[in-house]
């Protein structure tokens, strides 16, 4: 298969049925995707074929010929990739980590200064274990606001945040 | 090549197939990739049974009369959500595809997947039944069309020969009032414990999934509502329609319940 990975032309030859997460993982190099529950439930795989949010658990190497590809490698090129990544860094976004590479991707097509209903359509199908829905929503929101004010946490969220991550 | 080669798979969006195939479930080994096929991808209006008439598809308006919405099996459910011919014409087929899975899974599953799939529990299947859609089935000899309700004969098994594909699904003007509710373990990703999609117009037509082999159209409850008889009679006849059995999702008592609630509360927020 050809794809652009990131920007990047790569000429990969894999079987037409892998799936995209391991040619992505074992051919590239790139295991900043992550697998979680390999079936398409908790979208920790996701990466955009074509600007579109996908589970790379579920696509064939076959169907990503002649594609372009984004994984959590390649979101910084963008400076709305890196707003959304300097949010999720910021304003607690991440806990343990392994949802965030997906559930940034899956923020990625969201247009800037989307809903919070949005933002929740978009992201319904990643699921988060350390139960930071808030804390993500809000590193999401504020990535995607154009100004950099935003990310400069306020009294508020901070205290906000706590609360959220309380146990 | 399918009718050269019966052991071939069609495959599509990949969402189920994929999963069996890393999981071992899955027996099939050579597939056939469709994904390209722009051509079975669009949404249009077509004249209704054409018969020896020139197609005036997309010249007649939208009026209800005369013509069918004809959706490519290749159509994902994103696709169908943002349709604003599906929205207008069949919002409760817009409303399951808004809970298969989440956005990921809705821009890559496809309806005509969801059918050729054929689980109990396709969340599109019940408003397929209940809008008396059309498969048309497409071979190299030529195209044939069977109603939905006629396509399934038995757990996951189909009238679909092996030479056959699914080309697309024609839904004919639905009158009367759409309802669409799924009852799973949260709103988005879920496999769905049961789902029910009615319409309440001159003719009732009620539809459930996940609750026998295959989506059943409830067509004894219907009758009752549609001769004007109580929910109550309706529930009983859907009982004694429907055979849920006991899985990892849910059990058959809990389903009888839930499909019988729901008759109700169609009917209700339906008045």
């Amino acid at each position: 298969m050809i794809a652009i990975i990131n920007g990047k032309r790569r000429k990969l030859d894999v079987h037409p049925m892998k799936r995209l997460l391991d040619v992505l993982r074992e051919d590239c190099g790139l295991t900043g995707t992550k697998e979680g529950c390999g079936e398409g439930e908790c979208g920790a795989c996701t990466v955009l074929v074509d600007g579109v949010a996908v589970d790379s658990c579920l696509v064939p190497a076959a169907q990503a010929d002649g594609c372009a590809i984004v994984t959590i490698e390649g979101v910084a090129r963008a400076r709305s990739g890196r707003a959304l990544q300097d949010a999720f860094v910021k304003l607690g976004g991440a806990q343990c980590g392994i949802c965030t590479p997906g559930m940034i991707v899956a923020a990625l097509p969201l247009k800037a200064g989307a809903s919070l209903d949005e933002i929740k359509t978009a992201l319904a199908g990643n699921l988060c274990r350390c139960t930071g829905y808030l804390s993500i929503f809000r590193s999401v929101q504020a990535g995607l606001r154009p100004s950099r004010e935003a990310l400069r946490p306020t009294r508020k969220t901070r205290v906000k945040g706590k609360r959220a991550n309380a146990r | 090549m399918l009718a050269d080669d019966p052991t071939l798979t069609p495959i599509a969006g990949c969402t189920d197939v994929l999963v069996g195939l890393h999981f071992g479930t899955l027996d099939k080994r050579r597939f056939i990739d469709l994904w390209p096929l722009d051509d079975l991808r669009g949404i249009r209006l077509v004249q209704d049974k054409p018969k020896g008439l020139s197609p005036h598809a997309r010249t007649g308006g939208d009026k209800p009369s005369g013509l069918s919405i004809r959706i490519g099996a290749l159509a994902t459910f994103t696709d169908i959500i943002k349709s604003a011919l599906v929205q207008r014409r069949v919002p409760m087929l817009v409303a399951a595809a808004r809970e298969v899975g989440g956005a990921q899974i809705q821009n890559r599953g496809t309806l005509g997947g969801n059918i050729a799939n054929a689980s109990p529990a396709g969340d599109t299947l019940p408003v397929l039944s209940a809008a008396n859609a059309r498969i048309v089935l497409r071979s190299a000899s030529g195209e044939r069309v069977v109603p939905f309700n006629d396509f399934y004969t038995g757990y996951r098994t189909s009238v679909r020969q092996p030479s056959e594909l699914i080309a697309a699904i024609e839904i004919p003007p639905i009158d009367g009032r759409q309802w669409w509710r799924k009852v799973g373990t949260r709103r988005a990703q879920a496999i769905s414990k049961v789902m029910m999609a009615g319409v309440r117009g001159p003719e009732v037509r009620v539809a459930i999934g996940s609750v026998a082999p295959t989506v059943l159209h409830a067509s004894a409850a219907a009758a009752v509502l549609s001769r004007g008889g109580s929910i109550a009679d309706a529930q009983a006849a859907l009982r004694s329609e429907i055979a849920p059995i006991d899985d990892i999702r849910s059990t058959g008592d809990y389903r009888r319940q839930v499909a019988e609630n729901l008759l109700a509360v169609f009917w209700k927020e339906t008045r």
